[in-house]
């Protein structure tokens, strides 16, 4: 255990960042954190998320792929990508570091996502636990501990300064390489901090809620309920929960006529889309009821399926205040599974 | 106001003018409503609410509810009755089909001006007379509601409503100061340079998740042309800063002298960019270059653009904001 | 030493089938000139101009866009040029609004008979864009050679 004196917190950021990008939560002009990086003079935000979750930095929402230059009839297929830059990103969330462990069980199994494997390699993931959870927190439901959240290096805030844990080689070596700003820490003053956040957590208003009915071998059970009609009755097919969710994955490739070529590129696609499974046949969700059925399935029962349990939400909550019309999947969570 | 309103609910299901009422449903935290279609006194009891949260314009839902068939009660607040009738005068929905139930409203609460005020945990929100009573997990706080007003609130257009069939509590009147060009007019007297830097620094932050354009009523084609993968633009991503630029402006102007100034779009704004901005430069350069008009206050008004005169303004004379 | 290029702005003139582009016509038979970076789009009434080809014209590398067509009153179609004329009002000013440079965009009415003022417009406005230098609030990377 290490201890970052309050006073230090500066210098400890231009250290990272003299060697490496730095990139952590900062209020923007709205007053809602995002993660931008950090340069002499940028205050972290004490927002408790950020809007978007910390997924782009190893799944962007737009990336090239490749390009095609075409002369004649010759095709030139250009590999487009560059040396990639080694980062550190300061400040997730229990929450978004769970998020990485779906990504990575979809993106690095076979056949493994090169792009997304060199983000991945070249950074390195520095959590800091929940001090104040909100009420839309429900990542307890999950088995995700915001007092102890995972990632190479873990951060409390404590009196005083901050509390930092190397949890892998990466994390190991990012502090070693700040070792001179650190100072020998106590454990006793984490343990009062996650002390304090659990006593919050269990207050929340979601710490009760509950995946019974849900997950593993579910299908047949959920997939024809009538309950999907009304709760997706007034959903208006916006991407609004699949672009800030931490753990949607959904992505479409697009070829780009830039008038002297094409660029090959992907963009996060949403489930919520009229367009998401259209293929040459046509449609196959052809309707809202579908497509919203699809996507609260595959978080709850198709994801678990093949994934021994684990669920694919990860009760970030950005979804319970980002929805324009505040259909979510708690409300799913509760229509469908527990005493119902 | 929400029991008067159940109770109308209620009787208008058992008389048979309604086979279902389009009102708001009750979520965890009071301020988290979705919309929701009501058939069954028990189904009003056990769900239905309206208090100062109930922000979300229920007209656009009255599209696809036309098409179901039936009859079909509306709660619309004075801002949502400009959209319906919007929504008549391009032949949406069918009038025949609405019962419409104006309900008065003083305007609505913001939940994220009511934690930027450091309110967090919330459990229950009252209202008492002009405050909130907000229960929180850390104790009771009282907020005044002017203080959470949402922001298209703030500049309220108008407290009278443009149709109804009957109506629940007093009816207002058009606000003819609204002030709600104030920030338009501040932009217009920046130099290109601050107006550039301030789009830039609001449009960059678009994810593109369509949430503006699927939530507003004036937004009502089959196909949108940003869905269309023959368009050309029907990019899902915000690639870079033109493909920004071009959604947002093609959207401000498919709903140029059609928008109602709702401000739904600036509401579900998961990234709080100011859209409304957009549109009401468009209303205000209609009314400035084409004379007063106001989209749904007459649904049988020609559109203008779908007019002229033959001494219009030349482009070239318009909006002359010098550099 | 770098040869510094002089920067020649390309420019997309949306013209009239009936006006505009049979005054670009009379301007080549008269012998007028027009600087050649202006490349002639042909649509059959100013009023097929969309706002999406303005934009579009930018995105792919224009640094200008003029759109010329029937005078007032005289539209092969009666009226297709007032109705573009109320568009392009609005949307030039929404660019303006959003801080892209006004003199970037244009409206001429041009009749079939003045090649002159054809020559003469493109030839004003290639030198206003040229002054303005390369488009860059409106551009899109990816079509950057």
């Amino acid at each position: 255990m290490k201890k970052l004196s309050s006073a230090k917190l500066n210098e400890f950021f231009a250290a990272i960042a003299a060697s490496r990008a730095l990139y952590l939560p900062v209020d923007n002009s709205r007053g809602k954190a995002e993660y931008k990086k950090w340069e002499a003079g940028v205050e972290m935000s004490r927002a408790l998320n950020t809007v978007r979750s910390a997924k782009d930095f190893f799944f962007p929402q737009t990336e090239n792929l490749m390009e095609f230059k075409m002369e004649g009839k010759k095709v030139e297929v250009v590999d487009t990508r560059s040396e990639a830059e080694d980062f550190v990103i300061f400040g997730v969330r229990a929450c978004d570091a769970a998020s990485f462990k779906i990504l990575d069980s979809v993106y690095l199994t076979d056949p493994v996502d090169s792009y997304y494997k060199t983000r991945r390699e070249h950074g390195v993931v520095v959590t800091l636990a929940c001090g104040k959870p909100a009420e839309t927190c429900f990542c307890g439901v999950f088995g995700i501990d915001a007092a102890n959240p995972e990632g190479d290096v873990t951060a409390w805030e404590t009196e005083g300064g901050l509390m930092l844990r190397a949890n892998t080689e990466k994390g190991e070596a990012l502090l070693e390489a700040t070792a001179a700003l650190l100072e020998e820490g106590d454990e006793a003053a984490v343990q009062a901090a996650q002390a304090k956040t659990r006593e919050i957590l269990k207050k929340l208003p979601l710490s009760d809620l509950s995946t019974e009915g849900l997950g593993v071998g579910k299908t047949a059970e959920l997939f024809d309920r009538p309950e999907w009609k009304t709760l997706s009755e007034a959903c208006l097919g916006c991407g609004t929960c699949t672009f800030v969710c931490p753990t949607c994955q959904c992505y479409d490739v697009r070829d780009f006529d830039t008038g002297n070529g094409i660029k090959r590129f992907r963009c996060w696609d949403s489930c919520m889309y009229s367009d998401f499974t259209l293929m040459a046949h046509g449609n196959s969700r052809n309707s809202q009821v579908e497509r919203f059925r699809q996507r609260f399935m595959h978080k709850l029962v198709y994801y678990p399926d093949r994934s021994g349990g684990t669920f694919g939400c990860v009760g970030c909550g950005r979804c319970l205040s980002r929805c324009p019309i505040s259909m979510n999947i708690v409300k799913v969570m509760k229509t469908m599974g527990g005493k119902n | 106001m929400q029991e008067m309103m159940k109770k109308r609910a209620t009787e208008l299901l058992a008389d048979g003018t309604c086979d279902r009422v389009l009102g708001w449903a009750v979520g965890d935290f009071v301020y988290d409503q979705t919309p929701a279609l009501f058939r069954t006194e028990e189904e009003l009891q056990k769900g239905f609410v309206y208090n100062g949260f109930s922000a979300a314009n229920l007209s656009k839902y009255l599209v696809k509810e036309c098409r179901a068939g039936g009859k079909i009660a509306v709660f619309l607040k004075p801002c949502d009755t400009y959209s319906f009738n919007q929504l008549m005068a391009e032949h949406r929905i069918k009038r025949e089909m609405i019962y419409v139930i104006g309900i008065a409203c003083d305007g609505k609460a913001d939940v994220e001006k009511l934690k930027e005020q450091g309110i967090d945990g919330i459990t229950d929100i009252k209202e008492s007379g002009d405050s909130y009573v907000v229960s929180t997990i850390y104790g009771d706080k009282t907020v005044k509601k002017a203080e959470v007003l949402a922001e298209r609130c703030v500049a309220c257009k108008s407290r009278k409503h443009m149709v109804y069939d009957e109506l629940i509590g007093e009816e207002g009147e058009v606000i003819a100061d609204s002030g709600r060009f104030d920030m338009v007019e501040k932009l217009e007297a920046m130099t290109p340079d601050e107006r550039y830097l301030f789009w830039r620094g609001e449009l960059s932050r678009c994810i593109r998740c369509n949430a503006c354009r699927n939530v507003c009523p004036a937004c009502t084609c089959e196909q949108c042309i940003f869905d269309n993968p023959r368009s050309g633009v029907s990019q899902k991503a915000a690639a870079n800063s033109f493909e920004e630029n071009m959604f947002h402006i093609i959207r401000a102007f498919h709903v140029a002298g059609r928008c109602t100034d709702c401000g739904e779009c600036s509401r579900v704004c998961p990234e709080n960019i100011p859209l409304h901005l957009l549109n009401r430069k468009f209303i205000k350069d209609v009314n400035t270059f084409y004379g007063d008009y106001q989209a749904g206050e007459d649904p049988a008004a020609k559109p203008p653009l779908g007019r002229y005169e033959k001494n219009d303004i030349e482009p070239g004379e318009a909006g002359g904001v010098k550099a | 030493m770098q040869d510094v290029k002089e920067f020649r702005p390309k420019i997309v003139a949306f013209c009239c089938n009936w006006c505009s582009y049979a005054g670009a016509d009379l301007a080549g038979s008269s012998r007028l000139a027009y600087p050649a970076d202006v490349k002639i789009i042909r649509v059959p009434c100013s009023c097929r101009v969309n706002p999406l080809f303005i934009l579009r014209a930018f995105q792919r590398g224009a640094d200008g866009v003029i759109m010329a067509g029937c005078h007032p009153g005289d539209c092969h179609y009666t009226s297709g040029n007032y109705f573009a004329r109320r568009r392009m009002t609005l949307l030039f000013s929404m660019l303006d609004y959003l801080g892209i440079e006004r003199e970037r965009t244009r409206v001429e009415w041009i009749s079939a008979a003045e090649g002159a003022k054809f020559s003469k417009t493109m030839n004003e406005f290639a030198a206003t864009v040229a002054a303005l230098g390369e488009n860059k609030r409106l551009e899109d990377l990816r079509c950057k050679k």
